[in-house]
């Protein structure tokens, strides 16, 4: 259709704007990152050397990759308080990720399930948390759960605990934290595909003799894993660099990456490790960031 | 009948899962409004934290910088993310295309911590002095994305058929879009906005990473208190934060509804 060519054009030419843009601040600022992370650190301001000496530092060597820079980096760091925090992360992520599909899956469904003319109404309902500041979110729950909140004064009345329970600063209250945070992101993926999908499929799998469990498992579950992918990534890869939540509501006995990284920088203004922290943590996301880009592309392409 | 038990589960689940969503802010809503200054004992409706507030220069100030911020972020996030989308859903394939959509939704899921960092650094290597500009250079590098999504789909949901009449009339392509397109995608670009100063609104981190000495956002000031404790003067904050927000929504869904002609949902996201 040439009248769509021809619009094409001028509209290739919008792309310049926002394309310098990204370019100047968001790739060319993972250079500076790159580069820093094979500088020296040094008690100045800025705190690094600008030196690039990949023989000497061992930030440099720590950022090298291959397997070998895997165990330099274990030998270099005295205690193995970085790999811990990587792996602390993935487990957090991964634990609170299954919690997520566990209880957002049913809601998600249900929302699907419901009337048309009252769908729009839960979607809003589902969608105003996520706009309210994540920030707020978790302030609200220190509110419930701290020494003498609301949680343990229910607890108190209904005899159900003698004294007071710790909640705060334990893993529990943040996982609880996270998967409050999140569950919108992966409610909202869900619902798509479930909404799309034809409840006769269903129908007619239970006509044919199939147990509800099993429309389940052979129907519902393998036609919406899409939804379930696009819900597990948009989860997964922003709890593996949580910062605020763990923070917040976890001890500080041990820490999750994101933690690791502003403690380095902030605290021990140590900007190289930093940075290396930084790459090896982006390393680890490619994978799941490139699928979910893949994902994403699909979709916005499909419509 | 097996139908009955179905919806029975259906009906539960939705009822346990938006008590989740919202009694915690709920609690923390009624808990602004309370007398004492004990935030666990209920000492009767009042203001007071309210006028807290007010009288708290530090916090006022930090409030009037994230809303200095978070307007002019989400107004050019708004203007870079339409022409992306419109490039994305028009311009049909070109240079670099790959790369640039690549780079426009990495930051919806990329950590905060390591675009906080990587645009820190850059701000360092350039000497630029960091305060209310790079706070809101972070914020439309983050937020462009939002903004371009919604954009995005409200674009591929329109009948081009309408820009190829305006053409075939005799519309060059400019005036087609400004004439036809634009009017139509009106309502999502209005959300694109609105989500984007909510979530400038909304972060910490990134802002920690970018800003200077003695301009704090919001959220920073908020995080230094909460991180000492529950204070009654945050309720009362988080309370006026939360009402912001509420009226942001309504007004842009009922710009969406007022203005969408297919009625169909231009839901944010």
């Amino acid at each position: 259709m040439s009248a769509r060519r021809i619009f094409a054009r001028p509209a290739r030419f919008a792309a310049i704007a926002p394309y310098v843009w990204m370019v100047l601040f968001f790739l060319v600022p993972f250079a500076f990152v790159l580069k820093i992370s094979l500088s020296q650190t040094a008690i100045a301001q800025p705190p690094y050397t600008p030196v690039f000496d990949v023989t000497a530092g061992w930030a440099a060597i720590k950022q090298a990759f291959g397997a070998l820079s895997i165990d330099n980096f274990r030998l270099l760091v005295s205690d193995d308080l970085y790999v811990l925090s990587y792996l602390r992360s993935l487990v957090v992520a991964l634990v609170s990720t299954s919690i997520l599909l566990l209880i957002g899956y049913p809601i998600a469904y249900g929302m699907a399930r419901l009337p048309k003319r009252w769908q729009p109404i839960a979607m809003m309902l589902v969608i105003v948390p996520f706009w309210t500041s994540f920030l707020i979110r978790i302030y609200a729950w220190i509110n419930i759960l701290q020494h003498d909140g609301l949680l343990n004064q229910i607890l108190l009345a209904l005899h159900l605990v003698s004294q007071p329970v710790v909640w705060l600063s334990t893993d529990s209250a943040m996982y609880l934290g996270i998967v409050y945070s999140y569950l919108p992101f992966m409610m909202l993926p869900l619902y798509a595909t479930l909404v799309k999908m034809e409840p006769s499929l269903e129908e007619a799998a239970a006509d044919l003799g199939a147990s509800p469990l099993h429309v389940f498992w052979l129907v519902t579950f393998p036609l919406s894993l899409p939804g379930v992918g696009a819900g597990v990534l948009l989860c997964f890869i922003p709890i593996v660099g949580e910062f605020v939540i763990p923070d917040l509501l976890a001890g500080s006995n041990s820490l999750m990456i994101g933690q690791t990284l502003w403690l380095e920088f902030f605290t021990n203004k140590d900007w190289p490790v930093a940075s290396a922290t930084a790459i090896v943590l982006l390393v680890l996301l490619i994978a799941p960031l490139l699928l979910y880009d893949r994902l994403q592309r699909r979709q916005l392409e499909q419509r | 009948m097996a139908h009955a038990k179905v919806t029975r589960f259906n009906a539960a689940s939705l009822a346990l899962g938006f008590a989740f969503l919202y009694l915690p802010i709920v609690i923390l809503v009624i808990y602004s409004f309370n007398a004492s200054r004990l935030v666990t004992v209920w000492g009767g409706w009042s203001l007071v934290w309210y006028r807290e507030f007010f009288n708290d220069s530090a916090m006022i100030e930090a409030a009037w910088m994230s809303l200095r911020v978070g307007a002019a972020s989400a107004t050019i996030a708004t203007l870079l993310g339409t022409l992306a989308a419109v490039a994305l859903s028009r311009g049909e394939g070109f240079k670099g295309r790959t790369l640039f959509s690549g780079m426009l939704y990495a930051p919806l899921v990329m950590p905060e911590v390591i675009t906080g960092l990587s645009l820190l650094l850059l701000f360092v290597a350039t000497n630029a002095e960091r305060g209310f500009w790079t706070v809101t250079i972070a914020h439309t590098t983050l937020t462009m994305c939002f903004a371009a999504v919604v954009v995005q789909s409200r674009l591929g949901s329109l009948d081009r058929s309408l820009e190829e009449a305006a053409m075939d009339l005799g519309c060059d392509p400019v005036r087609a879009f400004l004439m036809v397109t634009l009017p139509l995608i009106i309502p999502a670009i209005v959300a694109g906005w609105m989500l984007a100063f909510t979530l400038s609104l909304d972060d910490l981190v990134i802002a920690s990473f970018t800003t200077g000495p003695g301009s704090a956002t919001l959220p920073i000031r908020i995080y230094s208190e909460v991180r000492l404790g529950v204070k009654p003067e945050i309720n009362a904050i988080c309370t006026m934060v939360i009402g912001l927000i509420a009226v942001v929504i309504v007004v842009a869904s009922l710009v969406s509804k007022l203005t969408s002609a297919q009625g169909e949902s231009a839901a944010p996201l």
